[in-house]
């Protein structure tokens, strides 16, 4: 059996940042395992710019972000798989993995870092009524037939759901000859970047509908029309509010799941909030040496943020596998998400493990404005950040250090949470 | 004297942006919670300009479109001219990224090149 | 010139098929899809009911205890998904135990074997996740689950090799009678034959009251169902049962024999026999009453809803015979639940109808068994390997989330009465089945019909017709 230092599962922006990372910090055992046909993952079909401003300070579209990664892959001479499907990760990290050339075959790592990324929630999911006609399509799925394969989709569109890939697919429909009649927002605030509502709706004059949902699909062979009515306060329709657009397609944006059946199969512990793997602060899952990093661990608004943890997780393995010293786990730090704030990443810090700085990631649950993101050691609040916003479609984040956490060694948690003015 | 009003968007505030015009002149700006959205304001009324991108065709490469913007962003109201000189245009592998496609295009002097490179 | 022409390729159609190519006769499908399996057959529970529920005596009750002998026997011959998992009526307060009895009693009278009465802790043991509420169930371990997609295709696909011919797309509009032979007229010309079995599901009385002044009325039943990810496929082993009301079994709980949990269905009586859409109350109600019976139903693992017509007549009872007055049309009518169970008895007993109107030869070179699509995933790892080896299209996977490979594809499309659309693979490979519902793979596979069938990606359908999945080209209108 072939063996590897580190197996990094997905070529997309998490794994080849980690995998970078990981080299840079000396490891040079390193396989990249990619399912798809080239590196880069879904940023490939993300044509629309605005990837990068943070990484590297210029606004880059998907697929040239994906390529100043796959360059630094390259310059590396790190491996990698295409066209490889990961069947099964045992606990003991034996990798078992699939493809035309080489049949079905094992992997023994030392580490594993999982970047398998996201999959879009169904319509099933929303228990949409109706009938199951063609025309029905995920925004990722019509966004992968548009821009990569030059296909339209359909010719009038209605979305439901805000979230960013619908609204950017609002444009490139649009774009390419399409009529998008209305987006269609099942909350009261979007999903999506305020950026993306202003550049992909307001400057086409296609309306966002909040608290509205699409309560039937009409048309039995393809998408006739779809009808859409006003939800209360509960997400439920108000009878009477209920408007039919005619249309030939219906895309829906309505939120994405990490993908984490592989995680689930080894064992690796699951945070429902998130529905990816509770890390600590080396991004570490329950599994000894098996990391997690991009949006398998929780999405991400921003790419750029993906790389930056996954950077984390590379250099966390890295360490793990040239013999990290191992402290007593007794000393785990544990946070707590309260008061708006869903959920942590990490969900627990070990000090003696930290290097300087720990990058705590979150999301709120709601649109809150002139507020504070607080930080309490225990019952002390040692952060009251004023934010004249908060929104559930931004990912936040604080920053703490490891000399502020080592002043205070009885600490048991660590909460966050979000304080009115 | 004419009044517009934009969404900012530097932040996830969104505030609602007022901006009183006379003729090209920008008289005030209101609305805006922090510095930025006058700056941003101040663009969007003057010389709003967006980045396109689209794709077009490859021939005789390892995938069939190729994804491409405009190298700089160009004026809002040029968008739809540029989308549609990329109407019909296919290149022939290999292309790379920053190759330009179409040149100066719709007249905006800046030219279309590829995102992506297809070999 | 046909000897039968049978209309409608689901279930009851083609096991009528299968059981009629046992005989040297020239016997001829016409279905109006594109594909089998496509009305009531393939939107429904996927049950094989133990037969306690029907009348003692009556026509569903014979040929349901029938087919669920034959249902074991019949999945090893053509190789389809079939589960003995056991079927629990639950029963929630004592002053329901005489109606819990009635069913025990009704169905031994029906043969109904190794039938008992559990009370709760037995229950509980049985099933851990069963309603706090429970007081006793009905226990019948003869009940099962199968793949109803592959069960009507399995029986066509044999049907097909042992010479029965398949015509798609092809909606009968008119039957008339010339002397002693029927004239078929179809969307596709008139064919002519000796017998007309009409196996046309909701439709089956239109045919039925085109030929006969004794008429019959057929309601489309409508049932909702939601279908659960497999992570939530364990929640319940067996099938769980409400007591039986007025329009049928209730809302059940059940694994598939895939390892999914679905629920439902509901019972709504309309008008449109192609009402096959779901509704906001359907759905709701389904998601209400699950609990009844089951508790902690993961609902947020709802992975798709649909909706699905039984064909019922009023008289609810099965209607296979010979009609009076029509010689050499035969009904095979009302095939609601358990329809799906009895299908491979009511083959027979169409067959024996025919039979013993025609006097035919046995067909010496009948093939009684069939292999389904190859399912890399009950091979062992040594096995894969080689088979990877000898077909590389066995490596490449396509469906992530029911991984399923380009190979098995390439069989669905290429295998008799092979699949020639997006919905035609899902039915016999179950690729775009999973939880993203081919968000994924609809694309790839797409691509494999198209080059496989040489068909242009503008013709792929999702299920024939003009449910046409690309529209045009980008740019393609400015």
């Amino acid at each position: 059996m072939k063996s590897y230092d580190i197996v990094i599962i997905g070529g997309g922006p998490a794994g080849l940042a980690a995998a970078v990372s990981a080299r840079d910090h000396g490891i040079k055992s390193i396989l990249i395992l990619e399912r798809d046909k080239e590196l880069g993952g879904i940023l490939n079909q993300c044509i629309h710019n605005g990837f990068g401003l943070h990484t590297f300070k210029e606004e880059l579209t998907g697929p040239e972000y994906a390529a100043r990664f796959i360059e630094q892959v390259k310059e590396r001479g790190i491996e990698y798989k295409l066209n490889t499907m990961v069947m099964d990760i045992s606990p003991d990290k034996t990798v078992t993995a699939m493809n035309r050339e080489e049949g079905l075959f094992e992997i023994l790592a030392k580490a594993v870092i999982l970047a398998m990324g996201c999959r879009e929630r169904p319509r099933g999911a929303l228990n949409i009524p109706g009938y199951r006609p063609a025309g029905i399509f995920s925004a990722g799925t019509a966004q992968r037939l548009v821009n990569m394969e030059g296909y339209m989709p359909g010719r009038e569109v209605v979305i439901l759901g805000s979230g960013d890939i619908g609204l950017i697919m609002a444009r490139r429909m649009t774009f390419e000859g399409a009529k998008v009649k209305v987006v269609a927002e099942l909350m009261p605030y979007s999903g999506g970047l305020k950026r993306n509502i202003v550049q992909c709706l307001n400057d086409y004059g296609i309306p966002l509908k909040l608290s509205h949902t699409v309560v039937d699909i009409k048309g039995r062979e393809r998408v006739e029309g779809v009808t859409i009515a006003e939800v209360d306060g509960n997400g439920r329709p108000i009878p009477g509010t209920e408007e039919f657009y005619s249309c030939d397609t219906l895309l829906l944006s309505v939120g994405l799941i990490p993908e984490n059946e592989l995680s689930n199969g080894m064992g690796v512990e699951m945070n429902p909030i998130t529905s990816g793997p509770f890390v600590n602060e080396s991004l570490e899952t329950n599994i000894e040496g098996v990391f997690a990093c991009g949006n398998v661990l929780h999405v991400h608004d921003l790419v750029d943020f993906v790389s930056e943890e996954a950077a984390a997780a590379g250099a966390h393995a890295a360490l793990y596998v040239k013999g990290r010293s191992c402290p007593d786990v007794g000393s785990e730090i544990v946070f707590r998400a309260e008061d708006g704030v869903r959920y942590t990443v990490p969900t627990t810090v070990n000090p003696a493990r930290m290097d300087g700085k720990l990058t705590v990631r979150f999301r709120v649950g709601a649109v809150y404005k002139n507020c504070y993101t607080a930080v309490y050691f225990d019952s002390e609040r040692i952060l009251h950040r004023k934010r004249q916003i908060l929104a559930p479609g931004e990912m936040e984040e604080i920053h703490l250090t490891k000399d502020q956490i080592e002043k205070y060694p009885d600490l048991k948690t660590i909460t966050v949470k979000i304080e009115e003015a | 004297m004419e009044i517009r009003t934009l969404t900012c968007i530097s932040c996830p505030m969104g505030c609602p942006l007022t901006i009183e015009m006379d003729g090209d002149e920008i008289i005030s700006i209101t609305g805006n919670t922090c510095k930025r959205g006058e700056v941003y304001a101040r663009k969007e009324v003057t010389a709003p300009t967006r980045i396109v991108t689209s794709t077009i065709k490859v021939t005789g490469g390892s995938a069939d479109m190729v994804s491409v913007k405009t190298k700089t962003d160009i004026p809002k109201d040029k968008i739809f001219e540029c989308i549609k000189c990329l109407k019909g245009v296919s290149v022939r592998a290999p292309v790379h990224i920053g190759d330009v496609i179409v040149p100066n295009a719709a007249d905006t002097g800046v030219d279309i090149v590829a995102t992506k490179d297809v070999e | 010139m046909y000897d039968v022409i049978i209309i409608g390729a689901g279930v009851s159609g083609s096991a009528s098929a299968r059981e009629l190519s046992r005989y040297k006769l020239n016997v001829c499908v016409l279905e109006r899809e594109e594909d089998v399996c496509c009305g009531t057959s393939k939107a429904n529970s996927g049950i094989v009911h133990a037969g306690f529920d029907a009348a003692n005596g009556s026509l569903m009750a014979k040929l349901n205890v029938r087919g669920n002998q034959m249902m074991e026997q019949l999945s090893k011959d053509l190789d389809f998904a079939f589960k003995k998992n056991g079927s629990l009526v639950v029963c929630l307060s004592e002053d329901d135990m005489p109606k819990l009895q009635e069913l025990y009693d009704r169905g031994v009278a029906n043969g109904v074997k190794k039938l008992s009465i559990l009370n709760r802790s037995q229950l509980k043991e049985l099933e851990p996740n069963i309603s706090d509420e429970a007081y006793a169930a009905l226990y019948a371990p003869t009940a099962g689950i199968v793949c109803p997609f592959n069960l009507n295709i399995a029986l066509a696909e044999n049907a097909c090799i042992n010479g029965v011919e398949f015509k798609f797309n092809t909606e009968v509009q008119d039957l008339k009678k010339a002397g002693d032979i029927w004239e078929v007229h179809t969307s596709q010309g008139v064919f002519r034959t000796k017998c007309v079995v009409n196996a046309a599901g909701v439709y089956a009385d239109k045919f039925h009251n085109m030929v006969s002044e004794d008429k019959i009325h057929i309601t489309p039943r409508r049932g909702d169902y939601c279908l659960l990810d497999k992570t939530a496929g364990d929640h319940v082993s067996h099938t769980i049962f409400s007591l039986p009301g007025k329009f049928g079994k209730g809302i059940l709980v059940s694994p598939t024999v895939h390892g999914n949990l679905l629920i439902g269905p509901t019972a709504l009586d309309i008008e449109d026999k192609e009402g096959t859409n779901t509704t906001r109350e359907g759905l709701d109600e389904v998601i209400g009453k699950a609990g009844m019976n089951v508790k902690d139903i993961p609902m947020r693992k709802v992975i798709t809803s649909f909706a699905g017509l039984r064909a019922h007549e009023d008289a609810h009872e099965f209607i296979i015979r010979e009609l009076p007055g029509a010689e050499g049309f035969i009904d095979c009518a009302g095939i609601e639940s358990p329809g799906l169970t009895s299908c491979p008895a009511i083959g027979e007993m169409v067959s024996g109808i025919i039979r013993d109107k025609l006097n035919p030869e046995e067909n010496p070179d009948f093939i009684a068994t069939r292999k389904g699509v190859l399912a890399p995933e009950t091979l062992s790892k040594e096995e894969r390997i080689a088979l990877i080896k000898e077909n590389p299209a066995y490596g490449n996977i396509i469906c992530r989330c029911e991984m399923i490979t380009e190979g098995e594809i390439l069989d669905a499309i290429h295998r008799p009465l092979g699949a020639k659309s997006l919905d035609g693979v899902k039915r016999r490979t179950r690729a775009g089945m999973g939880r993203c519902q081919s968000g994924f793979c609809s694309p790839r596979t797409m691509e494999i019909l198209a080059k496989e069938l040489n068909m242009d990606m503008f013709d792929i359908t999702k299920s024939g017709g003009n449910s046409n999945i690309i529209v045009g080209m980008n740019k393609d209108r400015i």
